[in-house]
């Protein structure tokens, strides 16, 4: 049991689902007790992690391996860091909830709904456990189904079209991202001899720049159309207004995430020279930017209280893709820990649109108003997180995405600005939608009987509010899990010396030498624009006397040499 | 010394009064949320009596709060003399504003709700001052900036306050933008946002190679201190503001969180000293609102406008004050500000609820035969607004005007001129509601003495206000810094006398004379009865252009139009494909994973092909 961790939680859930199949269809009440306790069962078992868990270890945790397909090279291989803990926390969790929330809206069909969220939450939990790149394609594409059916079956009013449009268009981002794959694996096979899909055996692999690039666009049409990256997204407002509430939830909270952790699992270290070079990571970055902005504006227009939501994640997974491509240390640990927070605050505004849809069946936001006089618990969850959203101090937001701006400062000043700006407006579409909601005069003559949160509903957000406010204040424990992995991205993102793309600027070697934390910095050189050369004598000297120090850090030009300050800093 | 008692009380009281309030009786209310404040401002007394002399900033250490990379930044704690008179107007004036507030609100809906906000506000304002680093005061700066946004639509069943804290909120954010660029720069350049570290790296660095890194990071921190501190250009929000109910206005938007902005360049005079064209940017910025804000008061109506307008005009001269380097100066005037202005706002409120709500000078009159207590403490605010010789107000303004006197002599006779119209105003307001006959329609009356008392001892304070010698308690923190001749402060004195004459003759000898002039400057007038159209031209340029491009461009037209419609395009196009498309949905699970490996299968195979060929 001990050695197969990671394989109970994986399964538990396939497990009950098989036992669900097994019921007899009418029983609606078993089957919901039953969904209730298996996933409930699998949020406990993964707590286990929590303790087991060696923040000081480097590599993978709790490593399973089996031969799966010998023919091929396929294994069964499981293993865990300190990002796949987060990640697969956060699934066990939101998936817990998202079957409770489901407690009352689903009548028809039941079965079919709560089997389907099992055998999602299986195939989230394996995205993020493999390490082996087929058994991830398999988890990848399981997921698909079920939400395709949770969307299809159970969804609003134009469902279908929303269904085969999520269907279609992650389907052909998979198959890219297969292709990929199978390049990796060729190219693997060409250079040593044997066809593996091993993660950690493709890791010692060494492409030329150009082919590592081809691979990389395989791979993000794959990661990028799930985050959604613009200008992939338009499936997202869809399959996220009409899925019903658990499914906007586990869509929102989770099913994205598995792009971004794509990108940190397997294009980052996979694939370092395409991750690092200059135009990609533009490009990459202007991506970013641009969902960033352009979701906060397209909120600020939005009528449908679900679909404004359904937007705001395009802007705030922007931010996690941004924290990417900073490359970086603030950057990659700000991506994970915004990930994490945009699965909580995000998972509770559905939460909160599914509540009150099942209350009046409209999700107009001008059929509301003054909501606040009649349901003011929901109103307090709902502004808490509005602005657990809108990266409010104290609250978690503001870790993730502070962390990704500092991230992003280092490397280029506009990118910072842009970000700021996406928080200035996603302060107004969220202030906007809470006051033409909560706030003002209650004028429909239905919203004045609406009844609060249900004990129910309360035990669903709770959770989630709690969160909110732990990391928020003390975020410490992410950042400790964080620390390792995101060590080991950097390291293979430095650049290789004879690669030629390594950085000429006389202050990086000891700016590298003294904190691998930073090494960062170094790529980062080739696409900062006007550069200009810093004093290495100072630099080194300062760095020097302070390499064991866990703060020092060779500052780094950022636009005019006028604006150069030369200093090491120690702090406290 | 265990800071982090002093916000951790009015904490409690939120969290109490929060959680459990709505099932309270409004003396229970009141126990928590006035002990909480009362136990605050007791232990601060016992801090700074344990920590007198003071001479040395005492720091405390709590827990790393972000760590990531190279970063590190604290849940840290710092007493200095700075913070020592912050501490002292919070807790202070807060504690006399809760006592104020339980008369006030008596009548009110949501009194739990407002009394935990009122708290919660203290716990951010508390925590702004006594952090060791900006990421923390930045905590407290958005703190503050919520608290105010939930208290300025505390009334929410109304339109207009929902407007005006959604208002707030926002233009505030536009603020951080700057403020959190700001650190950003801060933390590229020094790896560390403690206060003290950064000081130290500052002062040991060749100021001219850094010239240029400092001005932007101070400029940024600036934006920041426009936004919270209602200057030029983002003062929008703060009349606004004023949706408020009254004890709010004198708490938040005038004596306390206004001054966060002030507060902060203070704190980080050590890297203001350096950036001389920041400083002129700030003092011009300060005279210039100071002047802007003034001339809109001579026309307002409504009574807490005109303070508001004073609170924006009044900031301003402390962000003179700091611009032209008399940081203690401007500390000085924060404090003898936070007496007067939160004495005219619960002299304000006092009137208010003595009349029925009614706001409209033009509905007051002859009030002080109602209400002597509130005649007389209002009289003290206003003479000491005015700077009246004496008074509070004329210590600590004319401590900034001379100072100015010696960066520039122009800014000087600004000023000077600015606070003539300062006292005109003021007490054209004061005209308008203690003399001449009573205009409305409600029975006045005076307010009950949890309301008085608090006037009476900011009224001590007004007026004595201006002995307690800030300036030298803080003399050891900042630069030393020249003021000008002492004949200087008696010509900014008579020119407010000056103007109090001219409100009396205006307002009380010759009733009537004020509409004649309004007409003979037509134009003019209006312009500035339209507050100079700022809020207009706001919303032409920026706020319905972004919302229009958003609607229309973006949504409507790329999204809808472009990429949807692109691929929804293609769809058609390939109909037949779709024709295979639906029946491979045939809703069956073992179906999809056969097309799945079945799929796979196939790529592998041709890509076997391809790759075997290398």
């Amino acid at each position: 049991m001990t050695s197969h961790l990671l394989s109970s939680i994986l399964f538990l859930p396939l497990a009950g689902m098989l036992v669900l199949l097994a019921m007899p269809s009418e029983n609606r009440k078993l089957i919901r007790g039953w969904a209730n306790a298996v996933s409930i069962a699998t949020f406990l078992l993964s707590l286990c992690l929590i303790i087991r868990f060696d923040i000081n270890a480097g590599g993978y945790q709790f490593m399973e391996r089996a031969q799966w397909i010998p023919s091929i090279g396929a294994q069964y291989l499981l293993g865990m860091d300190g990002i796949s803990l987060l990640m697969v926390l956060l699934t066990t969790l939101i998936s817990a909830i998202a079957v409770l929330c489901s407690w009352r809206s689903i009548t028809d069909r039941s079965k079919l709904f709560y089997s389907m969220i099992l055998l999602l939450e299986t195939g989230v939990l394996g995205v993020f456990l493999s390490l082996d790149l087929f058994l991830f394609y398999l988890f990848w594409d399981v997921v698909l189904i079920p939400m395709y059916f949770l969307i299809g079956i159970y969804g609003g009013e134009r469902r279908g079209y929303a269904a085969i449009k999520f269907f279609l268009y992650t389907l052909l981002g998979s198959l890219f991202m297969l292709l990929g794959f199978l390049a990796l694996y060729f190219q693997y096979a060409a250079q040593y001899g044997v066809y593996t899909f091993e993660l950690q055996k493709l890791l010692t692999l060494n492409l030329p720049a150009g082919t590592e690039e081809w691979i990389f666009f395989a791979l993000f049409l794959g990661f990028a159309v799930k985050i959604p990256m613009f200008p992939l997204h338009t499936w997202l407002p869809d399959a996220h207004t009409e899925a019903p509430t658990a499914g906007s939830v586990l869509l929102a909270s989770l099913l994205l995430k598995m792009g971004t952790y794509g990108f940190l699992r397997f294009s980052l270290p996979l694939l370092p020279k395409a991750s690092t070079q200059t135009w990609i990571v533009q490009l990459m970055v202007a991506l970013s930017l641009i969902a960033i902005i352009y979701g906060a504006l397209v909120c600020l227009t939005q009528r449908d209280w679900k679909r404004l939501v359904a937007y705001s994640s395009v802007s705030h997974m922007g931010f996690c893709t941004l924290g990417i491509f900073a490359l970086n240390a603030k950057g990659l640990t700000g991506s994970v820990i915004q990930q994490v927070n945009h699965g909580i605050t995000t998972g509770l505004l559905f939460l909160l649109v599914g509540f009150i849809y099942e209350r009046r069946h409209t999700r107009e936001i001008s059929e509301f108003g003054g909501v606040a006089q009649v349901m003011p618990f929901y109103a307090t969850v709902f502004a808490i997180t509005v602005f657990a959203s809108a990266g409010l101090p104290l609250l978690n937001g503001f870790i993730g995405e502070f962390t990704i701006l500092s991230g992003a400062f280092q490397v280029n000043l506009w990118w910072a600005v842009v970000g700021v700006i996406g928080l200035i407006l996603g302060a107004a579409y969220l202030l906007w939608l809470f006051q033409r909601t909560m706030l003002g005069p209650l004028k429909q003559e239905e919203n004045k009987s609406l009844r609060d949160l249900f004990p129910r509903e309360r035990l669903l957000v709770l959770p989630l509010v709690f969160l909110a406010f732990a990391i928020g204040i003390y975020p410490r424990p992410l950042f400790a899990v964080l620390e390792k992995p995101v060590q080991n991205i950097l390291m293979r993102l430095a650049p290789d010396p004879r690669s030629g793309i390594a950085d000429s600027s006389p202050a990086t070697p000891p700016g590298r030498n003294v904190s691998t934390q930073e090494t960062v910095a170094s790529p980062s050189a080739c696409w900062r624009p006007a550069l200009a050369p810093t004093t290495p004598a100072l630099t080194q000297g300062a760095g020097s006397k302070l390499s064991a120090g866990r703060k020092n850090r060779a500052p780094r030009l950022l636009y005019r040499s006028t604006f150069l300050s030369l200093i090491q800093v120690e702090a406290r | 010394m265990n800071l982090w008692l002093i916000p951790l009380f009015p904490l409690l009281g939120f969290l109490i009064n929060g959680i459990w309030g709505r099932r309270f009786s409004k003396a229970l209310v009141n126990l928590f949320a006035v002990g909480s404040v009362v136990a605050s401002f007791a232990y601060v007394l016992w801090v700074l009596s344990a920590l007198y002399p003071l001479t040395t900033a005492h720091t405390e250490t709590y827990f790393t709060w972000i760590h990531s990379g190279s970063l590190q930044i604290g849940f840290d704690l710092t007493v200095d003399r700075l913070t020592a008179i912050m501490l002292l107007i919070i807790t202070g004036v807060g504690l006399l504003i809760h006592i104020y507030s339980a008369g006030y609100m008596e009548h009110e809906g949501g009194y739990h709700r407002f009394f935990s906000f009122l708290n919660l506000f203290m716990f951010f304002m508390l925590l702004l001052v006594l952090a060791s680093n900006f990421l923390l005061l930045f905590v407290g700066w958005e703190g503050v900036g919520l608290c105010s946004y939930l208290l300025i639509g505390f009334y929410f069943g109304e339109d207009f306050a929902n407007n005006a804290g959604t208002k707030a909120f926002v233009v505030n954010r536009i603020g951080d933008f700057g403020f959190l660029l700001g650190m950003l720069l801060i933390v590229v350049h020094f790896g560390t946002l403690d206060f003290a570290t950064i000081a130290s790296a500052v002062a040991s660095m060749p100021v001219e190679a850094s010239a240029g890194v400092l001005t932007a990071i101070t400029l940024l921190l600036f934006v920041g201190a426009t936004g919270k501190s209602a200057q030029i250009p983002l003062f929008v929000w703060l009349p606004d503001a004023m949706a408020g109910p009254t004890p709010v206005s004198a708490l938040i938007h005038a004596a306390t969180m206004v001054t966060a902005g002030v507060y902060m360049i203070a704190r980080a005079a050590f890297l203001y000293g350096h950036t001389p064209i920041t400083l002129h940017v700030v003092a011009l910025i300060g005279l210039f609102t100071a002047v802007m804000a003034a001339t809109i008061g001579m026309t307002q109506n409504d009574i807490k406008r005109v303070y508001a307008y004073s609170t924006v005009s009044q900031l301003g001269y402390m962000f003179l004050g700091i611009g032209v380097g008399a940081y203690s100066d401007g500390i000085f005037h924060v404090m003898t500000h936070a007496f007067f202005k939160a004495l005219l706002f619960l002299g304000a409120g006092s009137i208010i609820h003595g009349i029925g709500g009614e706001q409209d000078l033009r509905h007051m009159g002859g009030l002080r035969k109602y209400m002597p207590i509130t005649f007389i403490t209002l009289l003290a605010a206003s003479l000491a607004i005015s700077g009246f010789p004496g008074f509070s107000g004329f210590f600590s303004k004319d401590a900034i005007l001379s100072a100015a006197y010696d960066y520039a002599p122009w800014m000087y006779w600004v000023g000077v001129i600015t606070a003539g119209i300062t006292a005109f105003y003021v007490f054209r307001a004061f005209f308008l509601a203690f003399f001449g006959d009573y205009r409305g329609h409600h029975h006045p009356h005076e307010s009950p003495w949890v309301m008085t008392l608090p006037l009476i001892v900011l009224a001590v304070f007004s007026v004595g206000g201006g002995f307690l010698n800030v300036p030298n308690w803080l003399a050891p923190m900042f630069p030393n810094v020249e003021h000008g001749s002492p004949l200087l402060m008696w010509i900014s004195a008579a020119v407010s006398i000056l103007g109090i004459v001219i409100a009396y003759y205006i307002y009380i000898l010759k009733p009537g004379t004020a509409e004649s002039i309004a007409a003979a400057t037509g134009p003019v007038y209006k312009l500035i009865d339209h507050k100079y159209y700022v809020d207009e031209i706001y919303g032409a340029l920026i706020v319905r252009p972004v919302e229009a491009f958003s609607r229309t461009v973006l949504w409507k037209g790329a999204d809808i139009a472009a990429i949807d419609g692109g691929v929804d395009g293609l769809g058609h196009r390939l109909r037949g494909i779709g024709a295979i498309f639906r029946q491979m949905q045939s809703g069956s699970i073992r179906n999809y994973a056969t097309w799945v490996v079945l799929g796979s299968l196939l790529v592998l195979f041709v890509l076997g092909l391809a790759g075997g060929g290398r």
